[in-house]
């Protein structure tokens, strides 16, 4: 955390409102904190992996990061370069450096277009290539993902989702970026599938020095590929450190509440409705943990001031005030049974 | 490390052969609604075609003696009340028809797309104005803008050109719109604006590909409902002049003898039926061959 070379990615403090549709003419229009206060570093080389539920505001986080919506305030600087201050042409010539992958492989794919002028797209925005380069860089690159030169000029339905997927990686990896930002890049796959993507992305991290942003409501998916974990809540980062640290010993009961949904991973309907909820309620309570309403450890002290990210550990974050409390519990794994 | 990366080169990227480039219209033979709508819409630009070298008649001789002769050998379908031959006449009626909707569409989509796809492309008050003026501009029927035109500039093909394509544009401007609109929120949109694209070029390349068949579906039935404005415009004398023969004209014409000889209205009816309705099929064929999801053969 505290090495002195710049980092890849800082992110310092970033806040994101939407303001909701008017209901009335006569109130305000309600509005909604998709992020409030985010401040993340990545080395390079490191990855990092954002968990949370829907409505969590980790989608937003990557959008942000991927300079695709302004932040309502907050920095967001990549290899030193603050690109919400790039004029429009260098941040264009920055994208080289940061790509995306997103989460659904049959939706981030034109229908109309060859795969050929799919995974060229980032280098044919960049700058006039003549056909024959073009072509060696798609069909060296598609080679890495495990596709062949013959599905160039094929069509995106004539592929599997993670077949899809891995022409959405290709086209991500065509600029030889520094940083990938994966928005739920295998939750759309079959499980059997889901290896095979992760596996292809931890080999193109080992072999290119490449680092991930993976945003994943899958904790397995994250302890699989990143150095560091941040756990969103109500766009704040609530427990943040490695992966072991917060599998084995989770500080915040929100990271337990996640661990003990995994065995059942597909019955998180109920959970994410009371999400929606709380987010709405969200901008009227303004102290207090925001956590307050699901959690079985809260008390006045809870209620009255809301916990800041705090230190807990070598390299462990979380922002609870009885952080020491939650570690001390049993191991999630063994309740979940 | 390599192992799943090897494994899986060996995945099945061999079930689906690439679809060769004459596909399309070995697919297109195939569709009965297509090949129909096709051979329909050749007839009439055929016959177009044809009245520009030969007609069994010359259109414009008025032979007062020979008028209203029913079907004969000489005249396949009867003469007119002028004793014009009706086969001569449909043949050159077919031109105005053809260049009254090819102009008049044209004008409706060039225009209609642009706007269209601007109101799409900068959303805001740029699309908020651009779909006022075109539910302006769609409160006024073809006929009344063409009577006014008419009023303005005199009645005439150009006049009704005019208003037909003037009619045609807030039509193409919301289906444009509507559909581009989808396409922008599609992910494959979002991907391109991360690679850097900016709003024109995500346009060019992504929404109006996407877009185009459901376009030219759209121009195919505009096509139609210009033949039949340009013949109600005709019928009212606002369209094509005499001695020039239209369909409409026909319609017109035929309407005061039609107790004496009412098929010189079934003539001309019959002929904008065969027009609308071939370009009304070619339009659904084309729909179902443009897009390249649907190999599905019929």
């Amino acid at each position: 955390m505290t090495a002195a070379s710049q980092p890849l990615l800082d992110v310092n403090d970033l806040v994101q409102r939407y303001t909701l549709p008017r209901e009335s003419l006569f109130r305000p229009p309600g509005q909604v904190l998709a992020l409030n206060g985010v401040s993340v570093r990545i080395e390079a080389g490191k990855s990092l992996g954002v968990v949370g539920e829907s409505g969590s505001g980790k989608s937003t986080f990557a959008r942000v990061v991927m300079a695709l919506e302004r932040p309502t305030s907050g920095r967001v600087e990549l290899l030193g370069r603050d690109l919400n201050q790039l004029p429009a042409d260098e941040l264009r010539r920055a994208r080289r450096d940061f790509q995306m992958v997103f989460q659904d492989p049959y939706g981030s794919l034109d229908p109309r277009q060859t795969i050929v002028r799919i995974v060229a797209e980032p280098l044919t925005a960049l700058e006039r290539t003549d056909r024959a380069t073009l072509r060696a860089r798609v069909s060296a690159v598609l080679r890495q993902v495990g596709l062949r030169d013959a599905d160039m000029d094929k069509y995106p339905h004539e592929f599997s989702g993670g077949q899809r997927q891995r022409i959405a990686i290709a086209r991500a990896l065509i600029t030889q970026p520094k940083l990938i930002v994966a928005d739920e890049p295998v939750s759309a796959l079959d499980v059997s599938v889901q290896a095979q993507v992760l596996n292809l992305m931890q080999d193109l991290q080992e072999q290119f020095g490449l680092s991930y942003i993976l945003i994943s409501h899958d904790l397995a998916v994250v302890d699989y590929l990143c150095d560091e974990v941040a756990v969103m809540y109500l766009g704040r980062i609530v427990e943040q450190g490695r992966p072991e640290d917060l599998f084995d010993h989770p500080a915040h009961p929100y990271t337990r509440a996640l661990l003990a949904a995994v065995p059942r991973a597909r019955a998180g309907r109920v959970r994410r409705r009371r999400g929606a909820q709380a987010i709405a309620s969200q901008s009227s309570a303004a102290t207090g943990c925001p956590y307050i309403s699901r959690c079985p450890l809260a008390d006045q002290h809870c209620r009255e001031a809301a916990p800041a990210l705090r230190r807990i550990g070598e390299t462990h974050l979380a922002a609870c005030h009885k952080a020491e409390e939650v570690m001390a519990l049993p191991a999630v794994a063994g309740e979940a049974g | 490390m390599s192992d799943p990366l090897t494994a899986a080169v060996g995945l099945p990227t061999t079930s689906v052969p690439s679809r060769p480039a004459t596909g399309f219209w070995r697919r297109a033979l195939r569709h009965r609604s297509f090949v129909l709508g096709a051979a329909l819409v050749c007839l009439v630009i055929g016959s177009a075609l044809l009245s520009l070298v030969w007609t069994p008649w010359p259109a414009y001789e008025i032979d007062i003696a020979s008028k209203l002769k029913p079907p004969s050998f000489s005249h396949w379908l009867g003469t007119d009340s002028f004793g014009r031959d009706i086969v001569s006449l449909l043949l050159v009626g077919a031109r105005s028809t053809i260049l009254v909707g090819i102009i008049a569409v044209g004008i409706g989509l060039t225009s209609g797309v642009c706007f269209g796809l601007l109101a799409a492309a900068r959303k805001g008050w740029t699309e908020e104005l651009i779909m006022r003026m075109s539910d302006f501009t769609f409160a006024f029927p073809a006929v009344l803008s063409a009577i006014m035109l008419a009023a303005v500039v005199g009645p005439g093909m150009l006049t009704s050109i005019t208003a037909i394509g003037i009619f045609q544009i807030p039509i193409f401007v919301r289906v444009t719109r509507g559909s581009a609109n989808a396409i922008w929120a599609r992910e494959f949109v979002l991907a391109a604006r991360a690679s850097g694209k900016g709003g024109f070029r995500i346009t060019i390349e992504h929404v109006l590909p996407n877009i185009l068949s459901i376009l030219i579906v759209q121009a195919t039935i505009q096509f139609a409902l210009a033949i039949l404005a340009e013949a109600a415009l005709s019928y009212l004398g606002l369209g094509t002049q005499p001695p020039q023969p239209s369909w409409g004209r026909m319609l017109n014409d035929a309407q005061t003898l039609l107790f004496q000889s009412p098929m010189l209205a079934v003539y001309p009816g019959a002929a904008i039926a065969v027009a609308v309705l071939g370009l009304n099929l070619l339009g659904d064929g084309l729909r179902d061959l443009l897009d390249p999801r649907l190999a599905r053969e019929r």
